[in-house]
């Protein structure tokens, strides 16, 4: 069971989530999950390789939600991806920010949590529950505010969503901000999260963002982390998925100090599938930590998961992959790979997959690699003339680009390649 | 155009090249036999800039310049080119892409002009032609699930693009059957010119029925122990090596 302990920063926190007054019960539930259980130590098993706790303290001096600062038009136009057609909502330190925001609700609505019904707002936290991971109790305890999407029945979304969040430190340093996503019957969306460090400032990064794929719904999500070199992010992403639906996952870690992505898939129904797929490219002492989860509870249900990774100089990556077959799970097909490229000695790669199983007519398989740039395809290249740094970014990107295959929105696929291409030349 | 002076190599501080001097100028064909383990692969290896290898005595110059000096890109922009023996299989990179990327960077160097798509597709054709090479491989990643026979005919339509001064094949007959050996020989002589030079590097003097050598040397224990012409590799085919070795190892005692 995991380890948790009272430390240093659990009592800042509780005192900043006893001093918000909304959203009452959802905080009191994940106050009582912080007071009992505190955040990860050093020892507990999901954090392992993940100190973050350990880093929030050296680094962090403000222990308050930031408050907005003066992200402006010109900085929004500048973060867009060129040639994207899309609708932007704007988070400036995860306060949503309708101002900066250009959007259509072309067959979607936006609505802040607190301008919702009692109804509306007791759908919060159903699908990421506290109990699920401490720091999404943690968002929980202290979100200030956060906005819900709602994509109408059977409509089609044409422009992806994105949410942009602008971040800086700023009289605190926790940005928390919570997104809900309904996806109804029969609906179609894409979502695109970007994170943009404003200054090199360290700050933490602990949004929740929990998406309820109804039947037949089918949304997808990229993420992309380029964050400055003192980031440190906790990410919960959750998605249930209901019968027949399918919820798609993209994400690209580029950089920060110590990133952690926790994503989970509840295949609740028959014919719904998840699809996690992810590539991370690390150099100096970025640490990053995908991991994921994904529930299968009833017969006929597939997911496909691969993630890859690059690691140089002192960097180090993390990938947990745990995927559960439940008794009722039967004819269940789910696919799980793990592939590394070390560039240096001192690069540190930790996977894991854990599979558990309890039906007996299931497909499953999972595999991880780890090893170095193949020296003799290297050679092959030069011996043909091209350049070694070439040579070296033609392998890597042969061995990476297959993640990029999964984003289906050409201009935002090119814009991702570019970025994997421009990285893999420093390498 | 190329000239190898007392040429010493090793791998892993094992010699295996121990004083290798030949000549070569352009229109002439040199084969380099030798039974296993004489150091035929190192010398190949050596000339590409394979990094296992460390020369530690010797020079080898390439049309005036100091070959050993240039990375391996750089020595294959000169114009050497090595056809491999176990050519290298590249998932991921297509065979047009990295084909491209390749004649481009070859131009750059050269001083010529980048080759457009349309261009480059027209020149691919024509060499096509040349080794018989079928176009389905080209859109496939490079090597990748190719027969020994195709991934023999790759390396010499890969030597037909890239228009080298200097080849050296590698074994490049070794796994064939007759039918890819002529297809694969063909290519080489309609390559020949009077302006570059072949090396070919075997074991075997069948290779030798189809691209005629002017020159046969053989290779024991790292180095050239006897020159000759197509003659001395028809003796080679009759006698074996033995009674080179024993002429060699006799005198050396």
């Amino acid at each position: 069971m995991t380890t948790l302990t009272h430390n240093k920063i659990t009592g800042s926190i509780l005192d900043l989530a006893k001093a918000q007054t909304s959203f009452g019960t959802l905080r009191q539930s994940a106050i009582k999950f912080i007071e009992e259980n505190g955040l990860p130590a050093q020892k507990a098993e999901e954090y392992k390789f993940t100190p973050i706790v350990k880093k929030l303290e050296s680094k962090l001096s403000n222990f308050h939600l930031a408050a907005a600062t003066s992200i402006s038009q010109s900085d929004v136009e500048q973060a867009m991806i060129p040639g994207l057609e899309a609708d932007v909502l704007v988070f400036d330190n995860g306060h949503f920010s309708p101002a900066l925001s250009s959007y259509t609700q072309d067959n979607y609505t936006v609505s802040l949590f607190s301008e919702l019904d009692e109804q509306g707002q007791s759908t919060i936290g159903q699908v990421a529950k506290i109990e699920k991971d401490p720091f999404t109790a943690l968002n929980s305890a202290i979100f200030a505010d956060g906005i819900s999407i709602e994509v109408q029945k059977n409509k089609a979304v044409t422009k992806p969503i994105v949410f942009m969040h602008f971040m800086q430190a700023n009289q605190g340093d926790i940005i928390a901000p919570r997104i809900y996503i309904h996806g109804a019957e029969g609906t179609e969306a894409s979502f695109l999260e970007q994170i943009i460090s404003t200054d090199d400032k360290a700050y933490f990064f602990n949004p929740v963002v929990e998406v309820k794929v109804e039947r037949n719904a089918h949304l997808r999500y990229y993420k992309l982390q380029d964050e400055n070199p003192e980031a440190l992010g906790v990410n919960n992403l959750e998605a249930d998925i209901h019968r027949d639906a399918t919820f798609t996952t993209v994400t690209l870690s580029l950089r920060g100090d110590m990133l952690r992505n926790n994503l989970n898939l509840n295949l609740l129904d028959s014919g719904c599938e998840g699809n996690m797929y992810g590539l991370y490219l690390l150099g100096e002492t970025t640490h990053v930590d995908n991991h994921t989860n994904v529930d299968h509870t009833m017969p006929h249900s597939e997911s496909n998961e691969l993630y890859k990774g690059i690691l140089a100089d002192k960097s180090r990556g993390v990938f947990n992959g745990k995927i559960f077959v439940r008794q009722d799970a039967q004819k269940t097909n789910a696919f799980q790979q793990n592939n590394n490229i070390l560039l240096s000695n001192e690069a540190i790669i930790n996977t894991k997959p854990q599979l558990e199983i309890w039906a007996d007519d299931v497909k499953c398989s999972h595999g991880c690699t780890t090893g170095q740039l193949d020296e003799e395809a290297l050679f092959y290249l030069q011996a043909r003339g091209i350049g070694k740094d070439q040579a070296k970014a033609l392998l890597l990107y042969a061995f990476a680009g297959e993640v990029m295959d999964h984003i289906k929105i050409d201009v935002l696929k090119e814009h991702f390649i570019g970025l994997v291409q421009a990285r893999l030349e420093k390498f | 155009m190329l000239s190898i002076k007392n040429l010493h190599a090793s791998i892993e501080g094992t010699p295996i090249l121990k004083g290798i001097n030949l000549e070569i100028k352009a229109g002439e064909v040199h084969a380099i036999m030798g039974p296993n383990g004489s150091g035929k692969s190192t010398l190949a290896s050596v000339l590409a800039g394979r990094e296992e290898y460390e020369v530690t005595e010797g020079e080898v110059t390439f049309k005036g310049k100091d070959l050993l000096e240039l990375s391996p890109e750089d020595r294959a922009r000169e114009g050497v080119f090595l056809a491999f023996q176990y050519p290298v299989e590249i998932p991921g990179v297509s065979t047009t892409n990295f084909l491209r990327t390749a004649v481009n960077q070859v131009r750059e160097y050269r001083g010529q002009e980048a080759l457009d798509a349309v261009k480059f597709l027209s020149l691919m054709k024509e060499k096509m032609k040349l080794v018989e090479i079928d176009q389905k491989l080209m859109s496939r990643a490079l090597n990748e699930g190719f027969s020994g026979g195709e991934k023999k005919r790759n390396e010499i339509f890969q030597m037909a693009m890239l228009e080298p001064t200097l080849s050296v094949l590698d074994e490049t007959d070794s796994g064939l059957d007759i039918d890819a050996l002529r297809i694969v020989s063909n290519g080489v002589n309609k390559l020949k010119s009077k302006d570059n030079a072949t090396v070919v590097v075997t074991h075997y003097q069948r290779l030798l029925d189809y691209i005629v050598p002017d020159f046969v040397h053989v290779l024991y224990k790292g180095q050239i122990v006897k020159s000759g012409t197509k003659e001395l590799a028809m003796e080679l085919e009759e006698k074996g090596y033995d009674w080179i070795k024993a002429e060699v190892d006799g005198a050396s005692v």
